[in-house]
Parts: C-alpha cells; structure tokens; sequence
C-alpha cells in the first residue's frame, strides 16, 4: 500500500487506534489526493468508521502519522482538525433533536472560504427547503442524510469525509446522493467515503482501499474493478 | 385581603430567586451533565462579594450586581478546569458528590470565618420606599428584584433558545464529540457555561443580598427547595426553569396565606404528584 503519495491531500501512515484497552487500527496507510473521490471498503468491524474518526481527531488515542495539506494533525484535537478543512459526515448521521433543520444546516461554522451557499445546497437538496422549519430529527432518513451531507457543504472543508451516506436508504435517495457527490467531485471537493455497497461506490469512486482487521489490505483503481471482482467479494464477504 | 397580596410578592421574590438558581442549574446539567449541588454556596458568594466589595472597596450595589457574578463566575470557572473537567463521562454521582463536599468546604470556611448570624447589606437609595398600588404597599427594591429577575431569566432563555451561541450549547449538549468535529472548541464552551450558570447563582445571591442578609448558610437553606424546582420544571429544561421558579414561588406564598402549616412542603408534594405523573418534569424531554 506505500504507493507515491507525492501530493497528497490527506496522507495517512502507520496509522494505530484504540478505543480505551481495545486495540481497533493496527498500521493503516492510505493517501488521498486533490479531486479525487477514495472509498474505504471493508467487513463490519474493519475499522473503516474508526478510520474517519481518526483522521478527525476524535479518537482519544491514536498514533502513527496522518498528514493534511502538508501538515501533521495527529496530535491536533478535532475542531483544529475541523478548522484546518476537513469534515465528517458521520454514519449515524448526528442531525441534533434539539435544533431545527435550519439551525442544523448552519450550525458547523464556515471555516475557509470556497463552500457552498444556502441557495447552492438547496439546489443539491429541494427537500430541504421546504423542511427548514421542522425539527431535525423529524426528517425522513433520506433528508437527513441530505441534512448531514448539506451542512459540512457550508463550511469550505477541502476534504469531506462520508460515512456510510447511502445505508438504509431508498434506491432513489442513493441516486440522487450519487449524483451529489459526482456534482462535488466535478467542483473540486476532495472526497473519502466509507461504503459497504460497492456497486454504487463503483460509479462514484476513482480509487478504492480495502480494510480487513484494521489494516488496509488492498488498494485499486476504479477502471480495475472489474478485475478484482472476484478478489473483492472475497474481503467483502458478498 | 391585603396579607395575601402581601404573600403574593414574596412568593413571586422567591419565585425570582428560584428561577434564577433553578435556571444555572439547569444550563449546567444541561451541558456539563453535573447536578451541582455547589449551586447553594456559590448564591452565598454573590452575596459575600456584594458585602466586600460594599465594606472592603466602597463599591455598592449597583457595582456589585456587575463585579460579584464576574468575581464568582471566575470562581466557577476554576473549578470546572480543576476539578470538574476530570469528571467527564463519569457517572452524575461523581459530580454530585464533588459539588457536595465542595460545598461543605466552602459553607465551612465562610461560617468559620463569619459566624452563623447575618451581615446586613443595605437596599440601595435608589431603590428605597414604596408604591402605594391601591390595595397594597409593593416595595421599590423587591418589585426591582422581580423585574430584572425577569429579565434575565428571558434574556438567557433567549440567548440558548434563539441565536447561533444556543445552538452551539444545545447540540454540545446531545453530541459534544460531533460539535467539536465541526469547530468548536467545546471544552472552552463548557468551561464558560459553568461559569455563567454559577454567575447566575451569584448574581441571585446579590439581590438577595438586601432581603435575607448575608449568612454563610443562605444558599444552605435555599438549594434543597431549588432542586425540588428543577426536578418538576424538568432537568435540564430551560423554560421549565423559569416558569416552574415563579409559578412555586407563587404556589408556596399562596399557601402560607390559605394554610401556613404546608407553606414548606407544597413543593415537595408538587414535586412528588409531578414524579408520579410525569417523571421527566413539566417541562422535561423525554429520552
């Protein structure tokens, strides 16, 4: 997996985590460059969530390197992480009970110019428009996922992080989520998805990394999906 | 007829105190997950640093309604980064038992230092005399202390209800791990909400200050029947605070009018009803 990482985005190196005594990433090494949409793919308890989490900062203790933008974040907390342009979307979404879904949209604070406006996510996700002044959770799963992909849109993160955008939702909603983060792509966002359903990250991902027991463990270009087929039925279990 | 009326204005003075005292609690168990049983002696700090500033710089009250809920603000401040912020994630009985023997502690040295009796804190001439309503005498100074009590209470309902800030301190308060990942420095958030829920604590003890003296065991005396008040106006709820302070305050006074015998306990019978009928509060979210 030490393929040239040369400028890179997000470099991540020997990356190790734990979760109090559990010992959950064991050296994981990936990279990410300008542009690109990167899935991390893997079996349940492959430590692709504590992957993301890690790079955020919200690990408590973790070790090895992960660079950003040329700079060294593993020993930064997560709203310094958050501040220096990348953000989670997380993969039981976090839409606050308490808030509106206006005050959900706008709660994480711009961190650097080049996001999206209001009326810009709104064009990505009608429903949201018409939602604003409901309660958060009183969204359907698919506009929450809108909600949560739609409010780290805001902030300027180069890098956006998604875990899992697509579970639990109908065919339709995974569409219009691909089609939203083609639009991102073709924006310049830098993307790195977590997904279980590899068909669909197929049409959307250029480079693919395979996490088994902690590790990433294979690592492939989209254009060679074909080929590795069978290989990555095997990981995956499918 | 004019007795009751007379009732009805102390009971909306303590109602004052309570939905203050009851709302700092509130902010901080909202946000900190504490139940601060401190909550007490910080109330008698306000009033100690309105009796200090007054006797030891000169300042009066006007000054001491600012600087005293600053002064034992910071206090709060101190804490929370010393001891407090090491209890996070532990269960509520850690807190609670902190906030308890800090209380003691602090109740102790002052009453050590002080004795038990009262200091007398004057009603600023201002404030002084009396309006003549037609069927009572309302006081200046506690007519004073019902309003801006008011005041306060729906400034800070507005400030964690209504602008960005409260959004920040009501998502921190469902998902602190999330509200850091976007930005914020939670830890620093959560540090300035102890801080202002105590100064709210001080600030109630420096309008009392005038009424009840200052007596190292007047938040001693106070706290118990506030946390009656946040248990049936619902933890952590804001709104709750507020109007179940005012409406026991209105319910106890109206009690030692109809039946003085009860006057201390109605809160806690409304408490128990309240627990048997609703035991999230009032006002209280369900989990």
């Amino acid at each position: 997996m030490a393929e040239a990482a040369n400028g890179a985005l997000l470099t991540v190196a020997g990356l190790e985590a734990w979760y109090g005594e559990s010992h959950i990433l064991h050296g994981v090494d990936f990279h990410v460059r300008p542009g690109e949409v990167v899935t991390l793919l893997g079996r349940n308890g492959a430590g692709k969530t504590t992957t993301l989490k890690s790079v955020m900062g919200m690990i408590g203790k973790r070790s090895g390197s992960i660079r950003f933008d040329g700079a060294e974040t593993i020993r930064l907390t997560s709203d310094r992480i958050a501040r220096a342009g990348i953000a989670l979307c997380p993969e039981e979404r976090g839409i606050f009970a308490s808030l509106d879904v206006k005050e959900n949209l706008t709660l994480p604070p711009v961190v650097r110019p080049g996001g999206l406006s209001l009326d810009q996510i709104f064009e990505l996700f009608p429903n949201l428009k018409e939602r604003l002044g409901s309660q958060g959770t009183k969204l359907s799963g698919g506009e929450q996922q809108m909600l949560a992909i739609g409010r780290i849109l805001r902030t300027g993160a180069r890098l956006l992080m998604l875990d899992e955008p697509t579970e639990g939702l109908a065919p339709v909603i995974i569409q219009q989520i691909g089609r939203t983060i083609a639009r991102l792509k073709q924006s310049g966002f830098t993307i790195l998805l977590v997904e279980q359903n590899f068909r669909w990250a197929s049409k959307v991902a250029d480079r693919f990394y395979v996490m088994e027991h902690g590790r990433v463990v294979d690592g492939f270009a989209s254009a060679d999906l074909e080929a590795n087929k069978q290989k990555l039925q095997d990981y995956l279990g499918v | 007829m004019q007795a009751l009326y007379g009732q009805l204005v102390v009971g909306l003075i303590n109602g004052s105190f309570y939905a203050l005292l009851s709302l700092g609690l509130a902010v901080i168990f909202g946000m900190l997950n504490i139940i601060n049983f401190a909550h007490g002696a910080f109330y008698m700090m306000g009033a100690f640093a309105a009796y200090f500033l007054l006797n030891w710089a000169g300042l009066g009250y006007w000054w001491a309604l600012l600087l005293a809920p600053l002064m034992v603000g910071a206090v709060g401040v101190l804490v929370e980064r010393t001891m407090l912020q090491w209890l996070t994630g532990l269960d509520h009985l850690y807190g609670l038992l902190l906030t308890f023997g800090l209380a003691l502690v602090i109740q102790g040295v002052f009453q050590n230092e002080f004795g038990s009796s009262g200091l007398p804190y004057a009603i600023p001439a201002e404030l002084r005399g009396a309006q003549n309503l037609g069927f009572m005498f309302l006081p200046n100074y506690r007519a004073w202390v019902i309003v801006f009590s008011l005041v306060v209470c729906l400034a800070t309902w507005f400030v964690i209800e209504r602008t960005k800030l409260g959004a920040y301190l009501r998502a921190a308060t469902e998902r602190p791990e999330l509200v850091r990942a976007f930005g914020i420095d939670v830890p620093r958030m959560i540090t300035l909400t102890y801080g202002f829920g105590v100064a709210l604590a001080a600030l109630a003890g420096v309008l009392a200050a005038p009424i009840n003296q200052v007596r190292p065991l007047m938040g001693a005396d106070f706290i118990i029947v506030v946390f009656a008040v946040v248990v049936i106006g619902g933890m952590g709820s804001i709104m709750g605070s507020i109007v179940t302070g005012f409406a026991l305050g209105l319910i106890e006074g109206l009690t030692k009018y109809f039946y003085p015998e009860a006057s201390s306990t109605v809160v806690f019978v409304i408490m128990a009803i309240v627990l048997l009928v609703k035991p999230n509060g009032l006002f209280g979210r369900t989990a």
